[in-house]
């Protein structure tokens, strides 16, 4: 007999997609409830300002408007400011709320909102809400920030949030002391909108006569928003409010955080007893979802003459904005200055971050998160360095690579590493991309005055974020574990229950392979609900690339609960002993009595029933687990970009895409391809096409998609993936989480690879994003220009 | 994302819209596809109080050829354009124009009256037009007149057109080695630089040439140096080299913003006019 | 200020309605038709997200105005499946793994649609190019052209019995 595929490893068609295809999903502007209002909000036109006065009554007079609300209003019903998530040492914190009401401190702050019957109205109105500012100097640029007297908040001097460190600094300052050679650069990490497709949306209803709100949301984390609305912001009590994120338009961490909009749309509505709906424009998602990266780095690292690391060393400035949000301080500190050893045994480390507040919207986790900035650094300055010993950047890295034999690997800057064979990926890299070919190829184009460039980034990343009492004693105000509840039906049907919430990866049918596979059931049986928190147990949401590691791993622990508990009940069953039982495909058997069983419907229907089950055993089949990871995971891989520079233009043409990931176990290749591409397309948008840019006041220039470059399905090459598996050693998936790598490793692979290929022209260092102009320059500042190139 | 409020009329003729722009005045906008005045609306950057929509009125969706000149209703949209034989065959700079407009969706909508009326500098079919020596027929209430392209724009979003006319039509002379290169904003696909080119060629030689600047420069604007450049010389790599290099002498405005310096645009400006020059097939 | 009466045909059916002048057509498609398969990315003509048939060509319901529509005919991701049947780009879409959050899909669709009505064969580059108009954030475009691909195939297919046959 044919063994059958199983199903855990398969690339089976999502499940979730018949609906989208058709145009059935359920997106939060799609709901549409009786007597439903729609709010829109009055936005600051400045960066820095106090609100002298609002006059509402021109916009309250407009026919079809029911009400107009500003920052005195909540604050008078004692609506609180929205916290962060995460405190460090010293850390000042400014307060934010729903709606400002003292100074507005970017552009597009919302100082009111109004509601009327459509949004039409709804906007013709706002424009009539007359507000007088009195306009303060603006703090833009993190550089600004940190240098300027000019304070954003009055209370934050020199707009210092938090001055954070890791690792030893008195031993890396005495290695770089005495280091034969140093090599050293200054890199901006751009910043970044994250534009996922679906802008941001909330619907809030309160029901007067229960106390009962609803809100939905686009979150990729109902419980979080949940639990901040209603203990600390708007005091609903928490087992009143009901949360639901239905499908989300892709998130990428913009839709991890409280906004003020989406708590001034709940109040609204219990202020004036009627549902609201606000959709965020696009142009307005710009000036208000969170913004990613904005880095300002100088990073050195201290070699032998052999080519050996002895020490790295890094200074940041990071521009948080405005206001700290839900990971704001975590983002540029534990989930970077903890990764900045990359996949090389560093023997010391120093990192020191400093937070600076600036008018410009908030900066928190955009895709990778920290990560993204960290693995940038430390891919440029190995390639740099390699340049500078005039190594060959392959053999460079193999050199200083943490040997397979090292594991599990105790970095210096905290984290422990849980296994890797990081030469195992590289191999297989070059291999696809034939690295001795293209080097001959390159030799050949140079000498045609051709400009072909190879970049690589082996990066590692850390996720499966986290173990709680890990992140507690970091400042955490969270736990990071994950629930899952299995939930057998007596029909022998099945519901999983995760706290984990989809924005596109697919987890109604990679959790649903999990289950069919431990549990035999066909898939067709399997649903999976998430996202409500009227449905689910409390749960930490998606972000992080932890939803297949934590929770995957608590619905596969709810899983092997279950196989105990059909094995004693079949036992039971079977006049055997639980031990001696086999359960496989559906079918409970004693070992070495196949022919004699009891399938998987029996034995539900028999655990409802509880007519004849084991005397100490509670009746039902249904298990929770709530999954705290023992570590983070720590995925690696390598990438590598093939580029051709053109010097006429400066354009660069991304020929060929490599890319060998290690994310442990896989449940669904064809899922976790897809994670990958994307990722590389958003990091390839980071190095090439996306910026986002304030001027000197504040108002943020690349404010519409016609100024902000998301790539285009002709901006980016055809990716070729493969993967190497290193399972986890410590969850019982092995698996390690693949959503954010993409984006993680690509955009230093594409730097690296353009910095080759003008390596024949002395240029070393181009800050994202290349843009042709910043290309072009750099080839013709370094060469006297010659008229015009390519004929 | 919501515009201000407008009434709306429809106008069955040209006659009509005519009237009721008179009637409307300065605070009526025709709405032809409405891919450049929408955009606008919908930002709230501009607020017609009346939009008269053109986009029915019969005939002027045409495009059609009377002898060698190619005549292009004002409603043709860019998708007519770039799959039109006869813009292939007597003005390829235009079918390569037409053919690089904004998207599949926006040339589907978009016709080229509309786009020529609103006078972005940053458009792609005004430096084509200028090139192609085209010319524009505007109708008002005293009747018809007609204008060169070169002579319609004027500046930034500003036409010869007066405030009760409409364009009509646009009458192509035949240019058949033609063609226009572009260097993209890569957000919204609007031309930072636009190089368009027209040759008269008798044999291998150039015995007339036309070459406009658009995108970089507030309104379409020709290339004098280069043209004299190209101009009663053989059509080789030299000449194009030594043409393209002088493609921006003589030209003073150039912008710049956040995708492109000034700078940056005039070398391209170059460069593309160089490509420009290099896509002309001339029969042997 | 005034509602002007249209009447539109929407996947085959007809809707008369009064409608503001300035009422977008991918509102009233979304709002007063309930049909909210068809969605808003951005308000500036860009993502392609609110891409629905009109007449027969992919157009952006975001710049299009409803008494613009009056009379015509609308086809949106809704009516694209007949009796059940995935149309071949749906099915593509969902084979080849075209789509993660879903969001653009119905957009990316009906822009492959047009793409494929005059150009059935087409290459990788002008998949590529012919799909420009509408932005994915997720799944790096890869897919969206096998998806494409794999329609074409499927399309070409029944021509080619036909022939035979």
């Amino acid at each position: 007999m044919a063994q059958a595929e199983r199903i855990l490893g398969s690339s089976i068609k999502r499940r979730e997609d018949p609906r989208f295809i058709t145009g059935h999903g359920q997106y939060t502007d799609d709901i549409q409830l009786p007597g439903m209002v729609y709010g829109v909000f009055v936005r600051s036109p400045y960066a820095h300002a106090k609100i002298k006065n609002i006059d509402t009554s021109k916009a309250i007079a407009v026919p079809g408007v029911v009400a107009v609300y500003t920052g005195k209003d909540m604050e008078s019903d004692g609506v609180q400011p929205i916290p962060t998530g995460w405190l460090l040492p010293g850390i000042k914190l400014p307060n934010r709320y729903p709606l400002a009401f003292g100074e507005v401190n970017h552009v597009g702050e919302a100082v009111a909102i109004v509601l009327a019957e459509d949004p039409y109205t709804a906007t013709d109105a706002a424009e009539l809400v007359e507000v007088e500012y009195e306009r303060l100097p603006a703090v833009v640029s993190a550089e600004q920030a940190y240098n300027s007297r000019t304070q954003v908040h009055d209370d934050i001097p020199g707009n210092i949030v938090f001055d954070w460190d890791i690792g030893d600094k008195e031993k890396t300052d005495a290695v770089f002391a005495n280091a034969p050679k140093i090599s050293k650069l200054h890199l901006t990490n751009n910043r970044l909108i994250p534009n996922a497709i679906e802008p941001r949306s909330a619907i809030g209803r309160y029901e007067r006569y229960t106390d009962e709100a609803t809100l939905w949301v686009t979150s990729q984390n109902p419980h979080i928003e949940r639990l901040i609305l209603s203990a600390f912001v708007l005091g609903i009590p928490e087992h009143k409010l009901r949360v639901i994120a239905p499908d989300i338009g892709g998130g990428f961490g913009s839709k991890i955080f409280i906004y003020p909009d989406e708590a001034a749309v709940l109040w609204a509505s219990k202020k004036s007893g009627l549902p609201v709906k606000w959709t965020a424009t696009r142009s307005e998602s710009y000036k208000t979802d969170s913004h990613g990266r904005d880095h300002s780095t100088e990073v050195e690292l201290a070699l032998d003459d052999s080519g050996k690391i002895l020490g790295l060393r890094i200074k940041t400035l990071a521009n948080l904005g405005a206001y700290l949000t839900l990971f704001g301080p975590v983002t540029p500190t534990y989930l970077h200055g903890t990764v900045v050893s990359g996949v090389y045994d560093i023997p010391a480390i120093y990192c020191n971050v400093i937070g600076v507040c600036t008018n410009t919207i908030c900066v928190d986790a955009y895709r990778g998160a920290g990560r993204p900035e960290a693995t940038y650094l430390v891919e440029r300055i190995i390639d740099h360095a390699a340049n500078d010993l005039n190594m060959d950047p392959v053999e460079f890295r193999r050199k200083n690579f943490i040997a397979p034999d090292k594991f599990p690997f105790q970095t210096q800057v905290a984290v422990i590493y849980d296994s890797g064979d990081y030469d195992k990926a590289l191999k297989r890299a070059l291999e696809m991309l034939d690295y001795e070919g293209f080097q001959r190829e390159q030799v050949e184009a140079r000498q045609q005055g051709r400009y072909l460039g190879i970049g690589f980034s082996t990066y590692i990343e850390m996720c499966g974020l986290a173990p709680s009492e890990v992140v507690g004693a970091l400042g955490a105000q969270a736990g990071l574990w994950e629930s899952g509840i299995v939930r057998v039906h007596p029909s022998g049907k099945v519901t999983i229950l995760t706290g984990s919430q989809q924005q596109g990866q697919g987890h109604e049918t990679t959790f649903a392979q999990i289950v069919a596979d431990g549990l035999g059931v066909p898939i067709e049986d399997i649903d999976v609900v998430h996202g409500d928190t009227g449905r689910i147990p409390y749960g930490w949401g998606t972000y992080g690339s932890r939803s297949a590691a934590v929770g995957g791993s608590a619905i596969a622990r709810s899983v092997q609960k279950l196989q105990d508990k059909i094995k004693k009940i079949a036992a039971h069953l079977l006049e055997a002993s639980p031990e001696d039982i086999v359960y496989e495909d559906g079918k409970a058997y004693v070992r070495g009595a196949p022919n004699s069983f009891k399938t998987f419907g029996e034995i539900a229907l028999q655990a409802y029933l509880a007519h004849n089950i084991p005397d100490d055993l509670e009746p039902g089949l249904e298990e929770t687990t709530f999954y705290d990871p023992s570590n983070f995971t720590f995925p690696f891989g390598t990438h590598i970009a093939i580029v051709e520079v053109h010097p006429d233009t400066g354009k660069i043409e991304v020929k060929r895409y490599v890319a060998v990931d290690d994310f442990g176990n896989v449940i669904n290749p064809m899922i976790v391809d897809g994670q990958v591409h994307g990722g590389i397309a958003q990091g390839i948008g980071q190095a090439l096409y996306e910026n986002a840019v304030y001027d000197e006041n504040g108002q943020l220039l690349s404010g519409t998609m016609m100024d902000y470059a998301v790539p285009k399905a002709t901006y980016v090459p055809n990716y070729e993936v493969d993967r190497t598996v290193t399972p986890a050693p410590h969850n019982p998936l092995g698996v390690k989480g693949a959503g954010e790598a993409g984006t993680i490793a690509s955009p230093p692979a594409i730097v690296n690879a353009v910095i080759d290929a003008l390596k024949p022209l002395g240029v070393q260092q181009l800050d994202m994003p290349l843009t042709a102009e910043k290309v072009w320059k750099a080839i013709h500042q370094t060469q006297p220009a010659q008229g015009t190139n390519g004929h | 994302m919501y515009p201000a409020k407008f009434d709306y009329t429809r106008a069955g003729s040209i006659q009509e819209a005519i009237q009721l722009l008179q009637q409307h005045g300065d605070d009526a906008k025709l709405l032809a596809g409405g891919h450049s005045l929408l955009p606008m609306m919908k930002l709230r950057l501009a607020r017609p109080a009346m939009l008269i929509d053109i986009g029915r009125i019969p005939d002027l969706k045409n495009i059609r050829t009377d002898g060698d000149v190619l005549v292009i209703g004002a409603l043709a949209t860019h998708t007519q354009v770039a799959a039109s034989d006869d813009v292939r065959r007597l003005a390829p700079a235009l079918a390569d124009a037409a053919a690089k407009v904004g998207d599949q969706q926006v040339r589907n909508r978009g016709t080229v009256g509309g786009n020529l009326a609103h006078g972005d500098p940053a458009s792609d079919l005004p430096p084509v037009m200028t090139a192609l020596n085209a010319e524009l027929t505007l109708v008002g209430p005293n009747g018809s007149r007609t204008l060169k392209a070169e002579d319609f724009f004027i500046d930034l979003f500003t036409t010869a057109l007066e405030p009760d006319e409409i364009l009509t039509e646009i009458r192509v002379p035949a240019a058949p080695h033609s063609a226009y290169a572009k260097l993209e904003n890569p957000a919204s696909g609007y031309a930072m630089v636009g190089a368009a080119v027209n040759l008269t060629m008798d044999g291998n030689t150039i015995s007339d040439a036309r070459v406009v600047i658009g995108g970089a420069v507030p309104k379409p604007t020709r290339a004098s140096a280069a043209e004299s450049a190209l101009r009663s010389n053989a059509l080789n790599d030299d000449t194009i080299n030594n043409a393209s290099t002088l493609a921006a002498d003589g030209i003073g405005d150039w912008m710049g913003d956040i995708h492109a310096s000034e700078d940056y645009r005039k070398e391209m400006a170059k460069v593309y006019t160089g490509r420009a020059l290099r896509d002309i097939k001339v029969a042997s | 200020m005034s509602t002007t009466p249209i009447t539109v045909t929407v996947n085959g059916k007809s809707h008369t309605a009064e409608v503001e002048p300035r009422m977008l057509l991918v509102h009233l498609l979304r709002n007063v038709l309930n049909l909210t398969g068809t969605h808003v990315g951005c308000d500036t003509s860009q993502c392609g997200a609110c891409t629905v048939m009109m007449d027969g060509q992919a157009v952006k319901s975001c710049t299009v105005l409803a008494v613009q529509a009056d009379g015509s005919e609308i086809m949106t991701i809704e009516g694209l499946a007949h009796d059940g049947n995935l149309h071949p780009l749906q099915e593509g879409f969902w084979e080849m793994h075209g789509l993660q959050c879903g969001f653009c899909t119905p957009g990316m669709i009906m822009t492959a649609l047009d793409l494929l009505q005059h150009n059935p064969n087409p290459t990788e580059e002008e998949i590529r190019h012919g799909l420009e108009g509408t932005l994915c954030r997720c799944t790096g475009y890869q897919n969206i052209v096998r998806a494409v691909k794999y329609a074409a195939d499927k399309m070409a297919q029944p021509a080619a019995a036909t022939k035979e046959a």
